[in-house]
């Protein structure tokens, strides 16, 4: 079989270096063994899980989503899902750095619309502050706004992480342009968070620069979760390897790939 | 006897002398939660020294699925 490049090019984040550049969200699967599964094949490192209140009273035996994504084997992500106000996901993320003993890498989302979740950016950015200010690495979903985007690099966030299309819609990189323009002037990692559907829309956003993807529900939601996560793994290779690769220029015209000399009969 | 609020729901205790002894009889213990007493942080290690007093407001997180 043919062997592969080699390639020592880890994502970095916050200092800290990870194999895979695809991030994995844990909601939405059948059960614990489907999460299990898919986040195995996906070959991610960094893993997104949500903070709820406990069940009181009921089902006290109930499978622990940390015991299927143990700490030691994968970067916790904690995100403020939900969150409408800084106030609140400022609260989540303390309390999720108490949960997971002092981790201090979060998910920073404050959502601004039901309908759309569209990001509150005036929330999102006073959380961010406040949240730098006590010490956590802030990874930011933001809206696809390059301007935004960098004031967010600027505050100290250690990657930003522009939607593709809305959470959970599945429409793809509906504004590849801004992607690019972020990408641009970015000094920290930009990640396409949300709207990703298809492996190939997962690669493009990888072609586009992308230093990762972070998705849930295009792996969850399509009929066979595992085998999704597994393809989503290699598109996130291959868009990442065909980014570094260099494509070549675009020409308005046929460009003959084999030599015109020789011709037979000519 | 002791009146709580635990993730919004009201709860009567017999006896639960401090927050260990409250998750313990939650069934709790063996799990991996956060725990805030009205809205302040309680750490881990604190948990068996900390007294839970009538009328205080707790909640109980964990890590669930979520993107």
């Amino acid at each position: 079989m043919t062997q592969d490049i080699a390639l020592n090019d880890p994502l970095v984040v916050a200092g800290r270096s990870f194999n895979s550049r695809l991030m994995i969200g844990t909601g939405k699967y059948k059960d614990m063994e489907e999460t299990r599964l898919a986040i195995e094949a996906s070959g991610a490192d960094i893993v997104t899980v949500a903070l709820r209140r406990t069940n009181i009273g009921q089902n006290p035996g109930e499978p622990n989503l940390l015991d299927v994504v143990p700490p030691e084997k994968y970067t916790i992500l904690p995100n403020t899902a939900f969150c409408y106000t800084a106030e609140e996901a400022v609260r989540t993320c303390r309390l999720a750095r108490e949960l997971l003993d002092g981790h201090d890498l979060v998910k920073l989302e404050v959502l601004g619309d039901d309908k759309t979740l569209y990001p509150n950016v005036t929330e999102t950015l006073a959380a961010a502050e406040t949240l730098i200010n006590d010490g956590f690495k802030v990874m930011v979903y933001t809206s696809d706004d390059p301007l935004i985007a960098k004031r967010l690099e600027e505050m100290g966030c250690v990657a930003v992480m522009p939607l593709g299309a809305p959470i959970g819609s599945g429409l793809g990189i509906r504004n590849p342009h801004n992607i690019k323009l972020i990408l641009e002037n970015a000094n920290v990692p930009i990640i396409v968070d949300a709207g990703v559907g298809t492996p190939s829309d997962a690669t493009l956003a990888m072609e586009l620069g992308c230093e990762g993807v972070l998705m849930n529900s295009a792996v969850a939601h399509a009929s066979n979760p595992v085998l999704m996560a597994q393809a989503m793994r290699k598109a996130v290779e291959c868009g990442r390897e065909g980014y570094l690769a260099g494509r070549m220029p675009r020409k308005a015209y046929a460009s003959a790939s084999s030599p015109i000399e020789g011709v037979i009969g000519s | 006897m002791i009146r709580l609020t635990v993730n919004g729901e009201s709860m009567k205790l017999y006896s639960a002398n401090n927050l260990q002894e409250l998750l313990d009889t939650l069934r709790l213990s063996n799990q991996r939660v956060a725990v805030e007493i009205n809205s302040e942080i309680i750490p881990r290690s604190l948990h068996s020294q900390t007294r839970v007093r009538e009328g205080d407001s707790i909640e109980i997180v964990r890590a669930i699925g979520g993107g």
